[in-house]
């Protein structure tokens, strides 16, 4: 491996603790954490290699920080990382989710508590919707761009549409779009 | 309610992974479409404050999925559900991974990025939408919501405090 681009080769413990403590860290989305662990702390990957890594998370199914995992596992230790990383990332969020629910069960009939959690719940809607606008604020500003952002939003809230059927439709056409863009970029 | 077993449980996750285009966050109309809607698994309330108790605990958003399968099956269906989420998902990464680097500089890696790019934030944008409807039942909740969202956006505090204040209100029974 390049001098430059390698930094830091992880045991195959080093990687499970460290998808664990990013598990543990990320309160209210794992991503900045993922980003100052892998980059700044363990020096696993380069700032250039996490962009990547991450473009690669965000294009494939599935859950972003999920597919990170996968992938820097395999990078350092084969199949076997990819499932300690996976293993290490979900093990500490699922126990403590899972115990969260059950003290809710147990205290179901509080007043309080029920109270509270529907304004957690309109909260957690309000960070949803603030993440969202600052990724529309970050798109193209092309007319293109908008109209698929609008038609994607109104199939899927407004109309209810299945996801497939969408994506189905819409996938290909988007695509085509953004290929034909860079493409004219390219000529010009 | 029809309840599943877990192999269904599990099939249904897995075809929810495959459709996660840009992540959890863009999965959840569709989650909601089919086990709040189609399937009738758990209520639109309910699903609201599953995803504001994954909001709520450590790690990433997409243990709602866990809750889900938790409800219906105890601890062995939220390990089919959450393993179902991530099973295809992975396999695919685990195989694309390897090649996405070798494509760095290709165009036609940037126009799949530059096309999916408005799809994945219009499914997020839905995806809050239908939240802010399920959650806020009231100008109160509304209030919260809309708060927090501004809060969110300008600031850069750890949201973890939106949601402690959320909660206080609530508690209290201001909102």
């Amino acid at each position: 491996m390049n001098e430059q681009e390698a930094t830091v080769h992880p045991s195959r413990l080093e990687l499970f603790a460290g998808f664990f403590q990013i598990g543990m860290a990320g309160f209210g989305g794992v991503m900045p954490h993922a980003r100052r662990a892998l980059v700044e702390k363990y020096c696993w990957f380069t700032e250039k290699e996490f962009i990547d890594l991450l473009g690669l998370g965000q294009f494939l199914p599935g859950p972003n920080v999920g597919n990170i995992a996968i992938v820097a596992g395999a990078r350092f230790h084969g199949w076997i990382g990819s499932v300690l990383a996976l293993t290490g990332l979900f093990l500490a969020p699922f126990v403590i989710v899972l115990l969260l629910a059950s003290l809710y069960r147990y205290y179901d009939d509080s007043v309080v508590l029920n109270r509270a959690l529907a304004a957690v719940a309109a909260a957690a809607a309000g960070l949803l919707l603030a993440t969202a606008l600052k990724m529309v604020v970050k798109l193209e500003r092309r007319a293109w761009v908008m109209a698929m952002l609008g038609l994607t939003f109104v199939a899927i809230f407004w109309l209810r549409l299945p996801l497939l059927g969408i994506l189905a439709v819409l996938t290909p056409v988007s695509l085509g779009l953004g290929w034909y863009a860079l493409r004219k970029e390219s000529k010009q | 309610m029809n309840i599943p077993s877990l192999s269904e449980l599990y099939l249904q996750f897995c075809l929810f992974s495959l459709m996660a285009v840009g992540g959890a966050n863009a999965l959840l109309p569709e989650i909601f479409r089919q086990v709040v809607e189609v399937d009738k698994w758990l209520g639109g309330a309910e699903f609201a404050t599953f995803y504001a108790i994954a909001q709520a605990a450590p790690g990433p958003n997409v243990l709602i999925v866990a809750l889900i399968g938790w409800k219906l099956l105890g601890v062995p269906g939220a390990l089919a559900s959450m393993i179902g989420m991530v099973t295809p998902s992975s396999i695919i990464a685990f195989g694309v991974g390897k090649l996405w680097y070798r494509f760095r500089g290709s165009p036609w890696r940037k126009a799949i990025e530059r096309g999916l790019a408005p799809i994945t934030v219009g499914l997020v944008l839905g995806s809050g939408c239908l939240l802010l409807t399920t959650a806020a039942t009231g100008w109160g909740l509304y209030a919260v919501a809309g708060a927090t969202t501004v809060a969110s956006y300008f600031l850069r505090h750890n949201p973890l405090w939106w949601l402690a204040m959320a909660a206080i209100l609530g508690a209290l029974g201001v909102v």
